[in-house]
């Protein structure tokens, strides 16, 4: 059976990634980031984007949003096609659906208030009521865990990065977003404060009844919030499972070879040396056929001669492999 | 392990002075190395691992004010003079950085860093320091060396600049290498790769090594012995088997239940640690992670709990109400 993408788990997909290309130029070359990906994220779904730097992962949940234009492909939104939409249009649906950045502190406005930078959506919205913006920025910042009265009127050089990803939070919540795309959003804090930020996220998604698509580079962070999975490799998508089975029964030797490079905190588990050769070949010039048949152990003719589509494996698991590990 | 004892830093500690006040980095640390062994030093941003390093190495910023010995090799680093510590520093005493750009020169090829270090500390004529470079850059696992020599940090890859660092680091065969977070900045399978060239490396040269890390998972499969930093001190310390089977400061144990484990479902809630670090200009009088400690009673506030060994001397923590053993449980 031969699909051209991967149905989500349940028959509403509120996120409807069709065929989505992204190529932009360096110089006389083309960057090919995003090669013909699909993916549908259903309604309060979360889907876990994964893959090393430079897969394409960022660049994906970045023309997912329209912050930078597909080369081709469609983007269908509650069943909008974002792709297709300009100015006033665009700026309205955006309302419903907000990013959040790795670097907190960088992306807070360092010489405004946190009140004001929570608020500022609200503003963007139209909300014109002070009291009325006032209320709604204690409200969503009691809710990510800070002390309004104490947070609205400082800078954000006074918070340690955490507390800058609540506040960032909080910003991407006040309009009451239906979809937000989380973009590594614990990779730059401590292991502390990474799980109470992944927490947090979690308590969000249930609280504001959200769908999320978290891209990262770490699986085990992927898997603590992802109901499914699907992992990137040189702008293409090897693999999309729900967490649970993809994790225990990977069927794209990249999948298992991202798994396997994990440091595992036990000294019992020795690390295996049976470790990946080489390293992603540049997006400049992808290799033919599977993007992957450079580094994997398992390439042969067919590999570099035919691209390997999606396919499925299992219930809900989908491959794109000539020899897949199951 | 005293009569092979590599390193012995002793009751090192680093004040720097600050807008805000003294900031003390390291309080009162206490560690040794064998020669050949691995330690892995772990803890969070601003525990003061790094600082720690560069006590070791000593390239504390100008205006730190270091108190303590850091023996090497049979001489306190702390007293040597500068001449000697230069050459010392890169020959028996090397060191890795997490971003490899920190210690390769943008405006130098690879090959030219190479033979100056190589020239610098043995006396070389340029055939052969040429030639040790080329076999340094193949066992570092970069492909075609020869080439390489004549290219410049900007034209490899991350992953490729960490191989060169550590190729620029192992050129002397130093006695001790430390990795001060080596593959933080690294993608997981290129992480794997250069954790693995070290092991081997250091295998073959019976090189000591210090990896220092945020993760747990680095160090476990990696090293002989682990201390756990928090807040500018030592606060647990043992061989790593028995750190992971039985940890007893509940810092080691938080740290290690909030990591986000594959083998765990989805959704399940991470038992985070609450609130953050104290600020290091504002000591607190007690136990620095009281605060945040489940098992804090009045004592931890009042009073800081020493270094102290367990069971066997080998295992030391910090603390007034330790996780308890199972041992513990029966007597």
């Amino acid at each position: 059976m031969m699909l051209q993408s991967a149905p989500s788990v349940s028959s509403e997909a509120l996120l409807d990634v069709d065929n989505l290309v992204v190529e932009y130029p360096v110089g006389a070359k083309i960057v090919h980031a995003v090669s013909g990906v699909s993916l549908q994220i259903a309604r309060g779904e979360t889907l876990g984007l994964v893959g090393e730097s430079g897969c394409g992962k960022s660049t994906l949940g970045r023309a997912v949003l329209q912050l930078r234009r597909p080369t081709a492909g469609r983007v269908l939104f509650d069943g909008h096609d974002l792709t297709a939409m300009q100015g006033d249009a665009l700026r309205l649906m955006r309302r419903r659906v907000q990013l959040i950045f790795q670097d907190p502190i960088a992306s807070l406005n360092p010489r405004r208030k946190i009140g004001d930078i929570v608020a500022e959506p609200l503003v963007i919205a139209g909300v014109k009521d002070p009291e009325k913006r006032k209320q709604l920025v204690h409200e969503v910042l009691t809710a990510v865990g800070l002390d309004p009265t104490l947070v609205v009127g400082r800078l954000p050089h006074e918070f340690s990065g955490g507390q800058c990803q609540r506040i960032c939070i909080a910003r991407a919540l006040i309009l009451n977003p239906e979809f937000i795309v989380c973009d590594e959003p614990v990779s730059a804090l401590d292991v502390s404060i990474r799980a109470q930020i992944l927490n947090l996220l979690e308590e969000m998604k249930g609280r504001f009844g959200l769908t999320l698509l978290f891209i990262a580079h770490d699986l085990a962070v992927v898997k603590a919030v992802s109901d499914r999975v699907a992992v990137m490799y040189l702008g293409r998508l090897c693999e999309v499972g729900p967490s649970e089975q993809l994790f225990a029964r990977p069927a794209h030797p990249y999948t298992a070879l991202l798994i396997e490079a994990i440091p595992v905190p036990d000294p019992d588990v020795r690390p295996t040396e049976t470790v990946p050769v080489g390293e992603p070949p540049s997006p400049i010039a992808p290799p033919s056929g599977c993007r992957f048949r450079t580094r994997c152990p398992r390439a042969d003719q067919r590999c570099s001669d035919e691209m390997p589509e999606l396919r499925v494996v299992a219930p809900g698991q989908f491959v794109a492999c000539h020899h897949p590990l199951i | 392990m005293t009569g092979n004892t590599l390193l012995s830093v002793e009751d090192v500690t680093v004040d720097l002075p600050t807008p805000r006040g003294n900031l003390r980095a390291v309080d009162h640390v206490d560690l040794t190395v064998g020669a050949g062994r691995t330690l892995g030093i772990v803890g969070e941003s601003g525990c003061g691992k790094t600082m720690l390093s560069r006590a070791i190495l000593q390239l504390l910023p100008k205006k730190a004010k270091l108190s303590g010995r850091v023996m090497f090799d049979g001489q306190d680093l702390v007293q040597l003079a500068p001449e000697k510590l230069r050459k010392l520093r890169g020959r028996s005493l090397a060191v890795v950085f997490q971003d490899p750009m920190t210690s390769l020169n943008p405006v130098l090829t690879i090959g030219t860093q190479l033979i100056e270090t190589l020239q610098e500390h043995l006396e070389l004529d340029d055939a052969t320091a040429k030639k040790r470079s080329v076999e340094l850059l193949a066992a570092v696992g970069i492909p075609a060396p020869e080439q390489r020599l004549a290219q410049y940090p900007h034209q490899l890859s991350g992953g490729m600049r960490q191989r060169v660092a550590i190729a620029i680091a192992l050129s002397c065969e130093p006695k001790l290498l430390i990795a001060d977070e080596p593959t933080t900045a690294l993608d997981v399978t290129i992480q794997a790769q250069i954790l693995d060239l070290l092991a081997r490396e250091q295998r073959r040269r019976h090189m000591a090594m210090i990896i220092i890390t945020h993760d747990l998972g680095v160090v476990a499969g990696r090293t002989d012995e682990v201390a756990v930093m928090y807040a500018g001190r030592v606060v647990e310390r043992a061989p790593t088997p028995a750190l992971f089977k039985k940890m007893r400061m509940p810092y080691t144990e938080a740290l290690l239940a909030a990591l986000p484990k594959l083998d765990a479902a989805p959704h399940t809630p991470l038992p985070a640690i609450s609130g953050r670090p104290p600020d290091p200009t504002r000591p607190l009088q007690g136990c620095s992670f009281s605060p945040r400690c489940r098992y804090a009673v009045a004592r931890c506030q009042s009073e800081k709990p020493p270094l102290e060994a367990a069971e066997t001397s080998a295992h030391q923590f910090a603390c007034f109400h330790p996780i308890k053993t199972h041992a513990d449980a029966d007597a």
